[in-house]
């Protein structure tokens, strides 16, 4: 199944996470580096090399705060890397942490480098306010009048209406091109695909459903506890409402096409913070440092779609994929489709189960086919976890990896929507050891 | 130009700028300090200078790698014959300091490092002072911790320069400040990075601004009235902390400035001749001597290489959380293991609280906590140069965390154990190599107690006790190397004297009396007081524990039944005495007792002494001073008395004598 004979291959050796803490109206304890020493601090420890061994690091984070230029560069530091390893940060909006996979995974597979750390993070809940420009003008005004009377001219000019902030996480989730918030662009899906509000409910009701039970049964052997420097730590993913029901999900009022859309709170992936790790290597890394490997990044494939669904990225990222590696849905065993919203996903689903869509629009001679729902987001999504932007698509990679050792099963694909109209995707194959 | 002469710890320099480079380098030394000889130097220095008329300005500057000057030469102190030969020697080097101060080209001193005591005093001398902002440029006038005062100018020229109070506090405390701060309070007119330490020092010289001087109301605080007010203030602050009985060094200062001021030279003849009888004083004798013994711990195990980087620390109770965030803020990485994450998140919480305490930036306080990794797994065990355990004292389960930790850790890695109480021998039981385990035994809290005790079992290889020792001395602490027998050195010692005290309580003597009579002996804190902050509980285990070993050992009714009342001391609110929610005592009213305090403090330090003696017996020291080092620098036993054995020898005691009744 190799797609490119010159390439070599790539394993994924360990990856941790923290846990996905949702954001309740004020900053979180943890800045997006923070997050990511927690996940970072003890994977790195664990290993048969040193920190100063890796040839990269490279971090997805959609919006670091103002210490934190090049995030990468701040963690690699602040996990002992030392000056020489370098590192650089990549931004592709809600697939940050998948961009940053891909690119370890290209320079290995082209034999740049033998060892990469590469994940993301975000701390949703930092978010700045930020001055509008009425305000910043009249700042410039102030800091360029010379003299009392001067600046008692400008300070005579101020409006309380400069006041108002520039919420930057907002701003940061509508789309500049369509002019639509993320929300609306999944009322669109609704809207063309027919998914009803009902549907999304029951769909986020069986996310945190599956979610609950996944944290019963002790899985997610990946996430770490996090510490804060004031005596508590965080130990589970705490978005997931255990108590949710059809009943109180009907309750909730749309929120981006208010009144009469159907995209609720409760059927949206989350505000949260939260950071993922991968530590990627080489075959010959692999056997320097006789390192176990848990899976093997296949390939990954991108698209472009229309911004105003933005959320069908992943059928055609996916659908690409599938074809240059000669795959079909029935050789994939589980799936891992990032719930931006609810209906986002299950638009995806209908697009590929819509003989005449695929045929259009994906260049199939029939339809992709109908996921099996108990083979998709099998341990929850978005909707109940979270979905800090910058951390999601390394997330969802380090979830798939973990199933498909639970299950014992071959290949996965973990794919996700991108805010500007993309998608990205990525073929893991489980293995458990390097064959020569 | 005049003829450059050579000498033998100075060399001078001329520069294409037309400036004087002045370097102190004293001879076959790695520090700088001042002594007869480079002073008698320095003098034909200045004359140089002053004869000098091609340069514009003289720069004063080390030669040394490490620091500016460290001082005078502690060694002469005690080659004194007599007080007037003291004095006479302070009053050559006044002499010689005064007569850099009249110099009519601009000389400044170029300060990198420490800059203390006498070498402040000559950069005091100077007109102008740059100094370096780093962490290693630290300047002060600690001499009061020798029982002495500064005698070179010092506790006159700080006054006038930056006004009483400021210079007071730096005097009177001991303390040293960075070179920023130096600059903040006006006895350094620049701080600068080293990348424009030269172009400063270069700048006074040639552009000779006007020199700082004290502000008016800083002039004012040095004037006769307000003097008089201010004294009585300095006096009373000062009380609150030392007798001057102890320590009558820091009131002399008060009193020379109070009489005598700041201006013409009778503040500087009364310096000198004050200076010079507290040479001669028990106080400075023994503090000088604590001085040395202190240079001696500090320099055990010298020769050990052994260079650890990742510490991996077993429980993260109050003494294992607490000894890993040291050795993250001394520099190490860390991995804190214990049982569960919430178990390592109140140890994480303290750890910043250090940070925060200690550090000011937070991109440094950063850094601390960086190193710190909570480790749930253990997976620090496999990569760590000293792993230190820090559990409860149980012998099985520590016995069961040595073999595995001797199974994962690497085989050079040394293993500790902070028990105060297991003797060793019996944990290296399950080892293959029984010879790795030493006990590195550190006292709460972690921060502040300067004293551990390096244990070495039966077993203990030597050289696994000096990497212990060595790695100690890279903590900042004091190693102290003692044989694992029962209680060690320090509690062994103190818990006899602890517990009589309490023996006193149930006699009827009321516990302020007892706290009183041992503050006033010169001890930091009373033992009633003691036993409350250490925990109750802590000391019924101890004492519990060494009854086991010494059948002798009384342990007093009142003690049990207030562990089993749950009134555990300090950290429950309430013990012997009874503490607000901030940890302050609640003083309790005062019951009169009217026979003599002495009887008191007599009967408890002697039972502190006939316990040091069987120590010195059983060879859990290798010697006396051993036992004062410990006990000074691990309890605070009262400094200027020179430690417990040399208390002794004052006294005339040479063997156990018997308990003085009441």
């Amino acid at each position: 199944m190799e797609t490119n004979q010159t390439k070599r291959d790539v394993y994924i050796v360990d990856g941790t996470r923290t846990p996905f803490l949702k954001a309740k109206g004020k900053p979180g304890p943890f800045s997006a580096s923070d997050l990511a020493i927690n996940a970072g601090r003890e994977l790195l420890g664990r290993q048969r090399f040193s920190p100063q061994d890796l040839h990269e690091v490279v971090i997805g984070c959609v919006m670091p705060s103002p210490d934190e230029a090049n995030i990468a560069r701040v963690i690699a530091l602040r996990l002992g890397c030392g000056k020489s390893v370098p590192a650089f940060t990549v931004q592709r909006n809600c697939a940050s942490g998948m961009q940053a996979l891909d690119s370890a995974f290209k320079d290995i597979a082209d034999g740049k480098h033998e060892l990469v750390l590469a994940g993301g993070t975000e701390a949703m809940s930092r978010a700045p306010l930020l001055f509008n420009q009425g305000m910043v003008n009249w700042l410039a005004g102030l800091s360029s009048a010379k003299g009392l009377p001067a600046k008692l001219k400008q300070w005579a000019t101020f409006r309380p209406g400069f006041l108002a902030p520039v919420i930057s996480l907002l701003r940061g989730l509508n789309d500049p091109i369509v002019n639509l918030s993320m929300g609306q662009t999944a009322e669109n899906l609704a809207y063309k695909f027919g998914i009803t509000r009902e549907e999304m409910d029951v769909y986020s009701l069986e996310s945190h459903r599956r979610l609950a039970a996944a944290q019963d049964n002790h899985y997610f052997p990946e996430l770490l506890p996090t510490y804060d420097y004031y005596g508590n730590c965080f130990e589970a993913d705490d978005g997931v409402r255990r108590d949710s029901s059809l009943e109180k999900l009907a309750a909730l009022k749309p929120i981006f096409d208010k009144k009469f859309g159907s995209v609720t709170a409760g059927n949206s992936s989350q505000v949260s913070d939260g950071a993922a790790l991968l530590i990627l290597a080489s075959k010959d890394a692999v056997k320097k440092y006789k390192l176990p490997v848990i899976a093997r990044i296949v390939d990954t494939e991108w698209a472009g779609v229309d911004p105003a669904e933005m959320g069908l990225g992943p059928v055609y990222s996916t659908t690409k994929l599938m074809q240059r590696c000669n795959l079909t849905r029935e050789d994939i065993d589980y799936w891992e489709i990032n719930e931006a919203f609810a209906a986002q996903v299950l638009a995806c689903l209908s697009a590929w189960e819509d003989e005449s869509y695929c045929k259009q629009f994906l260049g199939l001679n029939k339809a992709f086919g109908r996921i099996d729902p108990s083979r998709l987001n099998v341990e929850g999504g978005a909707v109940a976890l979270g979905h800090p932007v910058g951390a999601s698509g390394a997330r969802i990679v380090l979830t798939l990896v973990q199933i498909l050792k639970r299950k014992q099963a071959n290949r996965g694909v973990a794919t996700i929507c991108i805010g500007g109209g993309q998608g990205g995707a990525m073929l893991i194959e489980n293995v458990s050891e390097v064959i020569a | 130009m005049s003829k450059m002469q050579t000498y033998k710890h100075w060399r001078i320099e001329s520069s294409v700028d037309e400036i004087l480079w002045v370097y102190f380098d004293k001879q076959n030394a790695s520090a700088n300090t001042i002594d007869k000889e480079v002073m008698e130097e320095f003098s034909l220095i200045i004359d140089v200078l002053s004869g000098d008329k091609n340069h514009k300005g003289a720069i004063i500057a080390s030669g040394k790698k490490n620091g500016f000057i460290a001082g005078a030469d502690i060694a002469q102190f005690s080659k004194f014959k007599d007080i007037d030969e003291a004095v006479s020697l302070l009053r050559e080097g006044q002499a010689i300091f005064s007569k850099l101060e009249a110099l009519r080209m601009p000389v400044v001193a170029m300060i990198e490092g420490f800059c203390v005591g006498g070498g402040l005093e000559l950069a005091l001398a100077c007109h102008y002072r740059v100094a370096e902002d780093g962490p290693k440029t630290r300047l002060g006038l600690p001499e009061v911790n020798l029982g002495v005062h500064p005698g070179w100018g010092g506790t006159v020229r700080l006054p006038r320069l930056i006004g009483a109070p400021e210079a007071m506090n730096l005097i009177l405390s001991g303390h040293t400040v960075t070179g920023k701060v130096a600059a903040k309070l006006g006895f350094v007119d620049a701080a600068v990075p080293k990348r424009h330490l030269v172009t400063a020092a270069k700048y006074y010289v040639l552009q000779h601004p006007k020199r700082h001087e004290a502000t008016l109301l800083q002039n004012l605080t040095n004037a006769k009235g307000v003097r008089t007010v201010l004294a009585q203030y300095f006096r009373h602050t000062l009380r609150k902390k030392v007798s001057p009985l102890h320590y009558p060094s820091r009131f002399d200062v008060v009193a020379n400035w109070e009489r005598f001021g700041v201006r013409g030279e009778e503040p500087f003849e009364k310096e000198a001749r004050s200076c010079g009888k507290l040479f001669f004083s028990d106080t400075a004798e023994n503090l000088v001597r604590i001085f040395y013994l202190q240079e001696r711990l500090k320099g055990l195990a010298k020769d050990t290489q052994f260079s650890p980087q990742h510490i991996h620390v077993i429980g993260a109770g109050t003494m294992g959380g607490d000894i890993a965030a040291w050795c993250a803020f001394q520099g190490f990485q860390v991995t804190l293991q214990d049982r569960e994450a919430k178990m390592l998140a109140p140890a994480i919480k303290r750890a910043y609280k250090l940070c925060k305490d200690k550090l000011k930036e937070p991109y440094l306080i950063q850094k601390v906590m960086d190193r710190l990794t909570p480790d749930v797994e253990g997976y620090g065990m496999s990569r760590a140069d000293v792993i230190i355990e820090a559990i409860y004292e149980d012998l099985t389960a520590k016995q069961e965390l040595f073999k595995k930790a001797e199974s994962l850790a690497k085989p050079e890695a040394i293993l500790a154990t902070n028990t105060s109480s297991i003797p060793l021998d019996e944990i290296n039981t399950v080892l293959k190599n029984p010879g790795r385990l030493v006990g590195i035994h550190f006292f709460n809290p972690v921060a502040k107690m300067q004293l551990v005790e390096v244990v070495q079992g039966s077993r203990t290889d030597p050289s696994v006790a000096n990497k212990a020792i060595s790695f100690v001395r890279k903590l900042d602490k004091l190693p102290l190397p003692v044989k694992s027998s029962p209680g060690f050195l320090v509690n062994r010692i103190l818990m006899p004297y602890l517990l009589e005290a309490v023996h006193l309580l149930d006699q009827g003597i009321p516990m302020t009396a007892i706290d009183k009579a041992m503050l006033e002996f010169g001890m930091p804190m009373g033992p009633i007081t003691l036993a409350d902050t250490v925990g109750l509980d802590i000391c019924l285990s101890v004492a519990k524990h060494l009854q086991q070993y010494f059948p002798g050992t009384e342990i007093p009714q009142k003690l049990v039944t207030l562990v089993e009342q749950g009134k555990l001391g300090r950290k429950t609110g309430e013990g012997f005495y009874r503490y607000k929610k901030d940890g302050t005592q609640i003083k309790p009213s005062n019951v009169d007792y009217a026979k003599p305090l002495q009887d008191i403090s007599e009967r408890l330090v002697t039972c502190m002494l006939n316990e040091a003696f069987a120590c010195l017996h059983e060879g859990v020291v290798t010697d006396a001073d051993l036992i004062d080092a410990g006990m000074i620098f691990g309890t605070g036993f009262a400094p200027f008395r020179g430690g417990p054995m040399h208390y002794a020898k004052t006294l005339g005691i040479k063997e156990n004598v018997e308990v003085p009744a009441i």
